[in-house]
């Protein structure tokens, strides 16, 4: 394990939901599970963040944060859909101003099932995600070093 | 300057950092104890201070990366300054100038929660600077000189007759170690109402900078600590160490067991603090010399 996956700290960003998953990330920081064994901080801030944590589904009106804050953060990054309406919109599926699932706005690396997700099923797509965020770390090292050979 | 000299301010300048990392993930270790969790592994920090480095760079920020690389440099010097024995009132300048860089870095940004905790980092440091130069002001009246080896090597432990000022320090301790209730520019937990306050646009290179200055400073304000016990002795040194390990505890306790104050409360409380212990003390020494 290198250093990028002993330190992932996210950002938590809740779309259109019931909330209900969003209450099971919150308690991943409890006592209980307590995810800081991991080295995981809950940022609040994209600038800081490795990996972007999404629950509910993406409407039209927070299409555009969503975008935004996948931009804010620096490479390398993940991005782990929590909870059915965030793979695909889940029971607000159909209604008028719900777009779908994050992938129709952002690209998505890791789905973590479930209606509300359970903290120790959220725990497991994190640990999922801390691989992608290993190679994505690998591809920015090699550009790094191409940069300053250029340069 | 003597090799004794050289040699601590070298052991400072290497030293520093790893006991800075240590000190900061065993402050996240009994934090989390104290939540009762089982909190990260030691050296948490510095794998969090590796994978920043190991971040892509920002296109902008590079004026940031500036300010704060120099912040961290005088920093450092303040530290080797303190460590070698040299001027107090030198180092304790020093040490506001590497605050004011890293409120520049701040200020330098456009984002709003970066310029309201840097703001709130400027009443901050109006909050605890008087105290600071007391402190100074107090080891010359006791000592006779501003010169940190003099002080260290005058015979009598300074605690015995600055023990208002000790008092006044630990306080503004709290500000300095950045620890709630007065965490109020910037906090080393995640997820406050100000964001991330001063470091909030620092990212990559530049927030792990940000850490390694935070193990310099805490280590050079635990000096200062020592400071009041040095008598010349071994003893002196070790009391100083055992009384340094147990206000940084307390500071932690402290830490956890407050909500956040309001900058007015800052003031209002540094303030008062630094004149009835810091002036104060200074006043009896005078009156007790006269």
């Amino acid at each position: 394990m290198s250093n990028t996956s002993k330190s992932p700290w996210l950002i938590h960003y809740d779309g259109s939901s019931c909330n209900g998953c969003d209450i099971e990330v919150l308690a991943c920081l409890t006592p209980l599970y307590d995810i800081e064994r991991f080295g995981i901080i809950n940022t609040g801030n994209p600038k800081h963040a490795d990996i972007f944590l999404v629950t509910g589904s993406v409407n039209e009106k927070n299409a555009p944060v969503i975008r935004q804050i996948y931009e804010g953060m620096l490479e390398p990054k993940a991005v782990i859909a929590v909870g059915v309406c965030a793979a695909s919109g889940g029971v607000f599926r159909r209604c008028y101003n719900v777009v779908g699932g994050i992938d129709r706005v952002i690209p998505v690396d890791v789905y973590v099932p479930g209606c509300a997700a359970r903290p120790e099923a959220i725990i497991d797509g994190v640990v999922k995600g801390l691989e992608i965020l290993e190679k994505k770390r690998d591809t920015v090292r090699a550009s790094k070093n191409k940069i300053s050979e250029v340069s | 300057m003597e090799s004794v000299q050289i040699i601590s301010m070298v052991c400072y300048v290497i030293s520093a950092p790893l006991l800075g990392l240590l000190l900061a993930g065993a402050d996240r270790i009994i934090s989390a104890r104290m939540q009762r969790r089982k909190g990260p592994p030691i050296l948490q920090p510095y794998y969090d201070v590796r994978k920043l480095a190991d971040k892509e760079r920002p296109s902008a920020g590079g004026v940031q990366e500036f300010y704060v690389l120099c912040s961290l440099i005088f920093m450092v010097i303040t530290g080797a300054v303190f460590f070698a024995g040299g001027d107090l009132m030198l180092a304790v300048f020093m040490l506001m100038l590497s605050t004011v860089l890293l409120l520049v870095a701040a200020f330098s940004s456009n984002s709003p929660y970066s310029q309201i905790g840097a703001e709130r980092e400027l009443y901050l440091t109006m909050a605890y600077e008087p105290m600071v130069l007391f402190t100074a002001i107090g080891f010359y009246v006791f000592s006779g000189s501003f010169r940190i080896i003099d002080i260290a090597t005058g015979g009598s432990m300074p605690i015995v007759h600055l023990f208002g000022i000790f008092i006044g320090f630990v306080f503004i301790l709290t500000i300095k170690l950045r620890k709630s209730p007065f965490d109020i520019g910037m906090s080393h937990h995640a997820h406050q109402e100000l964001v991330k306050g001063i470091s909030t646009e620092f990212s990559g290179k530049t927030l792990a900078m940000t850490e390694i200055i935070h193990w310099y400073e805490n280590i050079l304000l635990l000096g200062f600590i020592i400071l009041f016990f040095c008598d010349g002795s071994i003893l002196g040194y070790v009391i100083g160490l055992a009384v340094c390990i147990s206000v940084y505890v307390f500071e932690i306790l402290i830490d956890n067991s407050f909500a956040r104050m309001k900058w007015q409360s800052a003031l209002k409380s540094a303030w008062p603090v630094a004149l009835v212990f810091g002036l104060g003390n200074i006043i009896v020494l005078f009156a007790l010399e006269a």
